[in-house]
């Protein structure tokens, strides 16, 4: 192991942008392989979005022993910067020097691009009425609620007896310039209804989906679950509009595909399940080291399928939410995959087995 | 009072918040398996009745979830009980006892 502050280490450097799960994960695992790692951190702390998780699917574990495993397994191996961001990347020999805008410079062999995503912004929904009325929130609203460890309520104090889940909230939407489907909000919604469930065995959970995608390990199984043991209820129909009556309750209008007719429901709290966005810093990066980026404006690797750390950029390698939407679980082997290729890319076989 | 030819047509919305959700309180109590339908349709391709009549097994069970009753009571009557759906059903719903039960609840409310 590389002490990470000899910044005069003669061997191989390698800095991650990004100290969200994927960058911990990947600083971890160059770390395990005797790398000198960095990790960059824009915040005050490492965690990225992990650390606005209350549970997570599908086992509705506190996301925090996910955090906490990943920070011990840095655990003073992995030099850490944050609350700085990159300046400039230029090429000095077959590595990279890079400024930071604390004013440090630093060199490294070979670059890790673990910048994450944005969670969608649901102003841009109007027809939602997220921050027009009180008792529309996002999913990483009730995350916050459930995280203060205080009650689930409406924004006036208010026990709710109905409550709704809108599916896709950004996603699969050309309306917003995103054809993606973000993968996690399914079983988001599900996770948090069956939460408040938890909490409100006599309120009503209604689901309003267009497809219910439960593409992974035990996901449809707590769809089953949401279903057989917590009666919560799934309407097949995106919504079309919402509208706020005098008590602050909230009027849906949609269609309700399988009856084929309109269908109108008044819920006390209607959640929004945001997606995920692709971040403005990943395209800035991405044009300042001309690495390939798709028309969604989510990092394009090598190959899709056999090459999906690399870029075309020798040096240069990619891992995380970057790429697209992505499970913490889908997130970490991801990361530890690029550490293998970064480690391979540093000390190609010939060299290690001469 | 005079008839001018004319009549409010009632609209095609599902109004959720007055429907009568009593039958399917009483599906709940008796036939528990209602709650997991996915609404995927195996059932109606199977159904016997179905290629017959005017038929949708899987919009009965739609419809009682809405609150609609009363298309309801007509519907469950042009079922021949012969279990088909029930061997298709890829979430075990007992939809034979589905039938029995929403006959049992709308009778009850007469």
């Amino acid at each position: 192991m590389q002490d990470p502050n000899d910044l005069h280490y003669p061997g191989k450097r390698v800095i991650i942008i990004g100290g969200g799960v994927a960058g911990m994960t990947a600083a971890s695992r160059l770390a395990d392989l005797g790398e000198q790692v960095i990790l960059l951190e824009k915040e005050e702390v490492i965690g990225g979005h992990l650390r606005n998780w209350d549970r997570l699917f599908p086992n509705r574990r506190p996301g925090y022993q996910v955090l906490d495993d990943l920070q011990k397994s840095l655990d003073g191996r992995v030099g850490i910067r944050c609350l700085t961001t990159v300046e400039s990347i230029l090429p000095q020999g077959s590595g990279f020097q890079i400024l930071l805008a604390s004013g440090e410079s630093l060199a490294c062999d070979a670059l890790l691009l673990a910048t994450g995503f944005d969670l969608f912004d649901a102003t841009k929904k109007e027809e939602y009425g997220y921050g027009i009325y009180e008792n529309v929130i996002t999913s990483a609203d009730l995350e916050a609620m459930f995280r203060s460890g205080k009650p689930v309520m409406t924004a006036r104090g208010k026990v709710p007896e109905r409550v709704g889940f809108v599916h896709c909230v950004g996603s699969r939407d050309e309306k917003v310039g995103n054809l993606y489907c973000s993968k996690v909000c399914c079983v988001t919604g599900v996770k948090q209804a069956i939460e408040i469930k938890e909490q409100l065995p006599e309120a009503e959970l209604f689901g309003f989906y267009m497809d219910l995608r439960m593409f992974d390990r035990h996901f449809e199984e707590m769809y089953y679950e949401a279903q057989q043991q917590w009666d919560i209820n799934f309407l097949r129909g995106r919504v079309s509009e919402c509208a706020e009556n005098l008590d602050h309750s909230i009027v849906l209008k949609i269609e309700d595909t399988l009856t084929s007719r309109p269908l109108r429901i008044t819920v006390d709290l209607l959640v929004l399940l945001i997606g995920f966005i692709p971040r403005p810093e990943t395209l800035r990066l991405a044009r300042m080291l001309e690495i390939a980026m798709g028309d969604d404006h989510f990092l394009e690797p090598t190959d899709e399928h056999t090459r999906f750390n690399h870029t075309a950029r020798p040096g240069v390698f990619i891992a995380g939410a970057n790429k697209g939407p992505l499970t913490i679980s889908h997130t970490i082997a991801d990361a530890s995959s690029a550490a293998v290729q970064i480690h391979n890319f540093l000390h190609p076989v010939n060299e290690v087995h001469p | 009072m005079i008839d001018f030819g004319y009549s409010i047509r009632k609209d095609r919305l599902i109004d959720y918040d007055k429907n009568d959700k009593r039958v399917l309180k009483h599906l709940k109590d008796h036939e528990p398996s209602v709650l997991t339908c996915i609404a995927c349709g195996s059932c109606t391709a199977t159904c016997s009745a179905g290629q017959f009549v005017d038929f949708n097994i899987r919009l009965v069970q739609t419809l009682l979830r809405r609150g609609e009753i009363v298309p309801l009571k007509t519907e469950v009557q042009k079922c021949m009980l012969c279990g088909k759906c029930i061997l298709v059903c890829p979430r075990g719903v007992n939809m034979r006892n589905l039938i029995l039960a929403i006959q049992t609840a709308t009778d009850k409310l007469k």
